[in-house]
């Protein structure tokens, strides 16, 4: 075992019972350690990439003891994670200057990294819920963070929902354990392929679709997110729409769908239809609104639609022996939009925190003519539209592109017109931002914003690159084989993913 | 049969939770539905005249080297009372947390009506 996979779990967690102790006099210090760690965490998720490997903590083997998992899915997530994680926390230390107890924020933070971390990591059912619990407890907080009346407001239902949806998903934990009698998901999974799916079962099954479903924001769910995202501090919005709703929700439910359950028709239909209602239902809430965070919010929930749909599609065409390849490319396209809307979505967050810091507010109709006074924001901002809505060099294109390919192979071509249509509805609000915020009269009281320099420019040139060259992942085979198809294959693997784990 | 009043407890709290307009009485519907499922987990492992899953002297056949079957087969599972242990722990975070959220906002509004708390909507 040469990647030693506790150390994602461990390096946060240490730093983060590690930073409280800095006091107030130390909170430079502070502010380098948590950078340190997050910076370090990212390197060793870049060499994870194209390995896997079984840990067995306390070297107890699998059915008695808990054991971490690093697959072709999960180093993609973890890259994903430790990517947005460092360039946030690089934006915090400029941003978060603002507020009280920064120290505690960062601890906090850390904190969440390694209960995401953790989730993508773990083999065993139980430890993924506690894990789950760990970063939905650390963002719970976050989301409150500024104790104002509407942070408080949005943290409460936040954490009402997201405690009802950990609830679900413990209840489904018994019930498989019950059922089967393993824990560990590759037993589990064993255990499910020969005695076949009985109620229980399915109830289980029904209970974590409805749990990672809330945990995801997809539409039935979604009422907590735009409340909650906007009134977190900008970069814990970029943290929660960024990786928090994929590592909690999607990741955890295509792990339970395809590796573990199998996959089967009526939750493809199921996904399907749950993808496009968010999809069309969130792009037209977010055309309608004014706060420039709550509308990123909510075009959060159109994205993530997208990821599902493409997860979707590709358990139906595994379940009725479609063309493989027509499957693995709706994966692919799933995967690859989960990747790159973690890097646009946390990069347009960070330039609304920019924006916010620098004029004050979050009206969209208070703004205007920003665009000589914010440069490096103006820029980070397009390419981040530019990607979202699809435009061809940037990121967002090759992932649609890659999702209407496999509709249209499928011959489901009302998926792709949705698809298409949506992108036009995302254009519409995203051209919106620009014209409210960057165009337009520049009014009195903000003929002398300035830029923020420092770490937040960093930050969001670096986030901004990437957006530019994420393409390049998909387009150069090299890059593609290595990050992208390992992840792919894991999920059309499907069930032999126990034997897999317990052959490692 | 025990599990139907379970579930039903579940869906007290579930109800609970969703109708209820007072903070505090949302956060007393979400702990009946956790303790319900604790209570679900606990009874998974339970078997009636079971003993105490511990291996002793008795129990343990020293020529063959092997857990007497009498053992296995009137042991409780001990494994769901770990995983109630660490859940009652983590449940315990949550209601920390979601009292003192209330206790914050009740200084703020000066309510525990959630009708009442409604700066942010559409």
């Amino acid at each position: 075992m040469s990647i030693p996979l506790p150390v994602f779990i461990a390096i946060p967690l240490a730093t983060a019972f590690l930073l409280p102790m800095f006091g107030k006099r130390g909170k430079d210090a502070a502010t380098i350690v948590a950078n340190l760690a997050t910076i370090s965490l990212l390197i060793l998720a870049i060499g994870c990439i194209g390995k896997s490997g079984v840990y067995e903590i306390g070297k107890w083997p699998i059915p008695l003891g808990i054991n971490l998992v690093l697959d072709g899915l999960s180093s993609l997530v973890l890259l994903v994670i430790s990517v947005v994680a460092a360039a946030v926390m690089l934006f915090s230390a400029g941003y978060m200057e603002q507020y009280t107890a920064k120290a505690k924020y960062l601890s906090l933070f850390l904190l969440m990294v390694a209960g995401m971390n953790g989730v993508v990591l773990s083999g065993d059912i139980f430890n993924l819920f506690v894990f789950l619990e760990i970063a939905s407890l650390a963002s719970y907080a976050l989301v409150g963070f500024g104790c104002g009346h509407e942070e408080l407001e949005a943290s409460f239902k936040y954490t009402v929902l997201g405690t009802i949806a950990s609830i679900f998903v413990l209840f489904a934990i018994g019930m498989v354990y019950g059922n089967t009698g393993a824990l560990n998901m590759a037993y589990i999974s064993k255990a499910i392929q020969s005695s076949g799916l009985n109620a229980g079962l399915s109830f289980a099954l029904a209970l974590f679709i409805v749990g990672f479903g809330l945990k995801a924001a997809l539409v039935p769910f979604h009422a907590w997110l735009p409340d909650a995202h906007p009134s977190a501090p900008a970069p814990i919005s970029a943290m929660l729409s960024g990786v928090l709703i994929k590592s909690l929700g999607v990741y955890a439910l295509a792990r339970v769908v395809f590796n573990v359950f199998g996959v089967s028709l009526e939750v493809g239909w199921l996904l399907i239809v749950l993808g496009i209602l968010s999809m069309v239902a969130g792009a037209f809430l977010a055309i309608g609104q004014w706060d420039i965070k709550r509308l990123m919010a909510y075009s959060s929930i159109s994205q993530i639609g997208y990821v599902v749909l493409g997860i979707g599609l590709g358990i139906m065409l595994l379940a009725r022996d479609a063309n493989p390849a027509w499957a693995s490319l709706a994966i692919l396209g799933g995967l690859f939009h989960l990747a790159n809307h973690a890097v646009y979505k946390s990069l347009l967050f960070l330039t609304s925190g920019s924006i916010e810091m620098a004029t004050g507010t979050r009206q969209l109709k208070e703004m205007g003519g920003l665009a000589r006074r914010l440069p490096f924001t103006r820029t980070a901002n397009a390419v981040a539209s530019a990607s979202i809505v699809g435009i061809p060099p940037f990121s967002g294109f090759w992932s649609k592109l890659i999702l209407v390919m496999a509709a249209v192979q499928a011959h489901y071509y009302w998926i792709a017109a949705i698809i298409v249509f949506v992108s036009l509805c995302t254009l519409i609000m995203y051209l919106k931002v620009q014209r409210y915020v960057f165009l337009g009269e520049l009014p009195e009281n903000l003929q002398d914003v300035e830029e923020n320099g420092g770490s937040m420019l960093v930050a969001m040139i670096f986030l901004t690159c990437l957006c530019v060259l994420m393409g390049l992942i998909v387009l150069v085979p090299g890059m593609r084989n290595s990050i992208l198809e390992p992840a792919v294959r894991v999920l059309t693997d499907g069930l032999k993913y126990s034997d897999i784990v317990t052959a490692m | 049969m025990l599990y139907a009043l379970c579930f039903l407890l579940f869906m007290i709290g579930l109800y609970c939770a969703v109708v209820k307009k007072n903070m505090v009485k949302i956060v007393v519907g979400i702990l009946i539905m956790e303790y319900a499922v604790n209570l679900f987990l606990v009874m998974l492992g339970f078997r009636t005249g079971g003993i105490a899953p511990i291996i002793d002297k008795t129990q343990f056949d020293a020529e063959t080297g092997r857990i007497a079957a009498s053992f296995i087969n009137s042991s409780v599972d001990p494994l769901p009372q770990a995983l109630v242990l660490t859940a009652i722990v983590i449940s315990l975070g949550s209601l920390a947390l979601m009292i003192s959220l209330c206790i914050r906002t009740y200084e703020k509004y000066g309510t525990f009506d959630i009708t009442e708390i409604r700066r942010l909507r559409g």
